[in-house]
């Protein structure tokens, strides 16, 4: 999943600071498992920036909704009756910065971006998350025992480990595992250490970032 | 035992202090509360294991998001007391009307009720 976190509440406050009445448009995917931009983290940061603003003596009202998802144009368009004459000075979207965009693109108002969209990862136990994928474009992790070495290599080495990798810690940080240390106990587990013998070659970005923003068409889907 | 403990502190029912939510204490405190305290099981006592410890984090991220907005985070607190323990409810109940009188009331109260109070206390 998209995992993201919430900006700090200072710095939303300064987006608002110039507002009366927000829109808060919370989202049911990804950042919802993620306990980033749900409808309870929709409640609690609406409920802080009440607080704050009261407490400044200059209240701010704010509207809270949670949308289905806000990367389908479908339910982006649901917020259509609610923004209209109801005197929105802005939305404040809590999806990641998909949303925002869809909301930016669909309605002429202020949106603004209440969740910092983080990395492609997964949760290592409640409350913990870790980023696994790099959305390279080009799987190639059932070379490596199942695990990426584009992601979860600091260098995103295709060959390693480096120089680096100490008591399986990369050294970038020591809360980090060196992957490729990971990847090689995996061969070894599964009996398939000769697979790293090769020389990988260099990966081809064409299919990453490097061709500008992606996009997938799917013919047989249109309707 | 019929022990005594402030008028002003209102109890708020629940299973397990493990259903306290984070977004409870907030609304709490933003209808107007003066503070909010969780009174929970002594820790390694939870019937349901650790809703006591759950609940020590939640209050943890309430007093971070108080002080993010500008309120004292003292505010809000976590107490363990044992549910056998009258006297140490009685005695929170006065530690943690003590802690607010100090701290005086919430600026989200409204300004007539603060007045009053502020007279009372005078």
């Amino acid at each position: 999943m998209v995992v993201a976190e919430r900006k700090p509440i200072e710095e939303i406050l300064a987006m608002v600071a110039d507002f009366k009445k927000v829109l808060l448009v919370g989202c049911k995917g990804c950042v919802t498992v993620c306990c980033a931009g749900g409808t309870k983290e929709v409640g609690i940061l609406g409920s802080a920036l009440r607080i704050a603003r009261k407490k400044q003596g200059n209240p701010l009202e704010v509207v809270e909704h949670t949308l289905e998802r806000q990367c389908d144009p479908e339910y982006v368009d649901q917020l259509a009756p609610m923004l209209a004459g109801n005197g929105f000075d802005a939305v404040l979207s809590m999806a990641c910065s998909v949303g925002p965009q869809f909301i930016a693109k669909k309605y002429t108002i202020p949106v603004y971006p209440m969740l910092n969209t983080t990395f492609i990862g997964g949760a290592l136990e409640h409350g913990v998350w870790a980023e696994f994928c790099q959305s390279c474009g080009n799987c190639i992790i059932h070379n490596f025992g199942g695990l990426c070495p584009i992601a979860r290599c600091s260098k995103s080495l295709m060959n390693g480990p480096c120089g680096g990798s100490a008591n399986k810690k990369c050294e970038v940080s020591p809360e980090i595992d060196c992957i490729w240390h990971l990847i090689y106990d995996r061969m070894v587990e599964l009996g398939q250490l000769e697979k790293l013998r090769p020389v990988f070659p260099i990966k081809d970005w064409s299919t990453s970032r490097d061709g500008g923003p992606r996009k997938i068409v799917r013919e047989d889907l249109k309707l | 035992m019929r022990l005594n403990y402030p008028p002003n502190v209102r109890i708020v029912n629940v299973p397990c202090t493990g259903r306290v939510d984070v977004i409870h204490l907030l609304r709490a405190i933003e209808t107007g509360a003066d503070g909010v305290y969780v009174a929970g099981c002594m820790e390694g006592e939870c019937h349901f294991r650790n809703g006591n410890i759950k609940a020590k984090r939640r209050v943890l991220a309430v007093k971070k998001i108080l002080q993010e907005v500008g309120l004292e985070p003292e505010r809000v607190e976590m107490f363990n007391v044992s549910a056998s323990d009258g006297p140490r409810f009685a005695a929170i109940a006065r530690e943690m009307t003590e802690r607010v009188r100090a701290l005086g009331p919430s600026p989200l109260r409204d300004p007539e009720v603060c007045a009053a109070w502020m007279e009372a206390a005078q």
